[in-house]
């Protein structure tokens, strides 16, 4: 159940990408199916009443695979995330070339000034 | 009818307001000292080189958004920011070359835990993790201060020509 | 536990819908800081500190980044002729991946119910079980990204690296004195 959602916020931003007109709504959109797409890494790995995976006390560090949760995507996503902000800071770099060019953030227009 | 801007002319930038300003400069050496503990303690609690990296930058950002580029650039200028990413990516290459130099050794290899391992649980424990730990945070950081820097200079104007705040970058 | 995740998920969805149509940009940036801020708090329960404090700061840096992009602008939006078949095509292809994504979380095992404990030679059950004897870490997630898997973490520094590097040049000003 929860994964259907986290696959109907994908749809949101996948949407939001294809039918926007405005550049920053569709880095916004990207931005969003980047959320989505951690999320659900995140989730795959969850085990119910499970801890979080770092030891606290050497007592529990045998058979510490029986009470912890996943930590394997958790260490896939951290990576994802920031270099997600990353990629962000690119477009956003675009973005502003782009509105330093044609003055406008408008893709439609963007695509018919020439020159 | 405002007149544009004549050459050479700096546009005048309303401050931020002495709350912001006095509040920021108290705060900034705090939020500095919180990201080291999230780096250094990286291998025992949450939190690591990444995190540790991202909240660095913010604090040198919360400068440059209450007090403005110029004063930014004097904390932590333009040729730092670019020494520092360097030096955090080569460092961490370093780090992972050195498993190599070791006998019986692979690329990667966590050669001092395996050498000089610690007591578990300690902050001097985990060989390469915490050094790696320190290496991306510096790379991180540097790189994310030096984006928003560079992000927050750009004075577009639609259809206008470049001016900067500085005629002349790095 | 999976009526708060599923509450959290359903204010995250309601949240991107306000970003994607509202018309004021302000606005949408803010609703995609509600989202983010959101999936932190998913990120919480579900029992991975590290990604919430990494997912939080970046979030708050991404407010930043986006806010820059939007302040003082020309936020004019055309709103010429309705395009039909876009909306369209973009109606068909979502409910066709709805489809199929139903019929596939059909087949992957239930919520709750990860590798380590089903599968017997799971790489995640040696990295929890060996985590801290072997690499002397507590924190297994840092043993892994690190000392397991850091192959993986030279790759994003690269990643990191070379994206920086693209937005520093991108944004570089053209001086009047280079011919």
């Amino acid at each position: 159940m929860v994964y259907v959602l986290c696959m109907v916020l994908l749809m949101v931003g996948l949407v939001g990408i294809l039918t926007q007109k405005n550049l920053i709504k569709i880095i916004v959109s990207a931005a969003i199916m980047e959320y989505a797409a951690n999320l659900f890494f995140v989730m795959i790995g969850y085990k119910s009443s499970g801890t979080a995976p770092i030891i606290v006390s050497p007592a529990e560090a045998e058979k510490f695979s029986r009470i912890a949760v996943d930590p394997f995507p958790q260490a896939m996503v951290l990576t994802s995330i920031v270099i997600g902000l990353g990629v962000l800071t690119l477009l956003v770099a675009i973005a502003l070339r782009l509105y330093h060019r044609y003055g406008t953030y408008d893709i439609t227009e963007i695509r018919r000034l020439r020159g | 009818m405002r007149r544009g801007l004549q050459s050479g002319e700096l546009p005048r930038v309303k401050k931020m307001s002495v709350i912001v300003r006095t509040v920021a400069r108290m705060v900034a050496g705090f939020i500095f000292l919180y990201g080291i503990y999230v780096v250094c303690y990286g291998h025992l609690s949450p939190g690591g080189g990444f995190g540790g990296g991202v909240v660095l930058a913010c604090s040198f950002i919360l400068l440059l958004l209450a007090y403005g580029k110029p004063y930014a650039l004097k904390v932590f200028g333009y040729r730092a920011a670019k020494s520092f990413d360097s030096f955090g990516a080569l460092l961490f290459l370093a780090l992972a070359l050195m498993g190599l130099v070791f006998s019986g050794g692979v690329f990667f290899l966590n050669a001092i835990q395996k050498t000089w391992p610690g007591h578990p649980l300690r902050l001097l424990n985990g060989g390469i993790i915490p050094l790696s730990n320190v290496a991306i945070a510096i790379k991180v950081s540097a790189s994310l201060f030096l984006v928003t820097v560079v992000l927050a200079a750009l004075r577009v104007t639609a259809r206008g020509a470049d001016r900067d705040f500085q005629s002349q970058e790095d | 536990m999976v009526n708060l995740v599923a509450v959290l998920l359903v204010f995250m969805i309601v949240a991107s819908i306000i970003a994607i149509w509202t018309k004021n940009l302000l606005s949408s940036v803010i609703a995609v800081g509600a989202v983010g801020f959101g999936s932190s708090a998913v990120f919480l329960l579900l029992q991975a500190p590290d990604v919430a404090i990494t997912q939080t700061v970046v979030e708050v840096l991404t407010l930043v980044v986006l806010i820059r992009a939007t302040v003082g602008r020309d936020v004019r939006t055309v709103s010429g002729q309705r395009d039909l078949l876009g909306a369209a095509v973009a109606a068909g292809l979502v409910v066709v991946f709805l489809a199929f994504s139903v019929v596939a979380i059909a087949n992957l095992p239930a919520f709750g119910d990860p590798v380590v404990g089903r599968v017997p030679d799971a790489a995640a059950t040696t990295y929890l079980d060996r985590g801290l004897p072997d690499t002397g870490a507590a924190n297994i997630v840092a043993a892994i990204l690190i000392d397991f898997r850091g192959y993986d973490t030279l790759g994003e520094a690269t990643v990191m690296f070379v994206s920086i590097l693209g937005a520093v040049t991108l944004l570089r000003s053209r001086s009047r004195t280079l011919v």
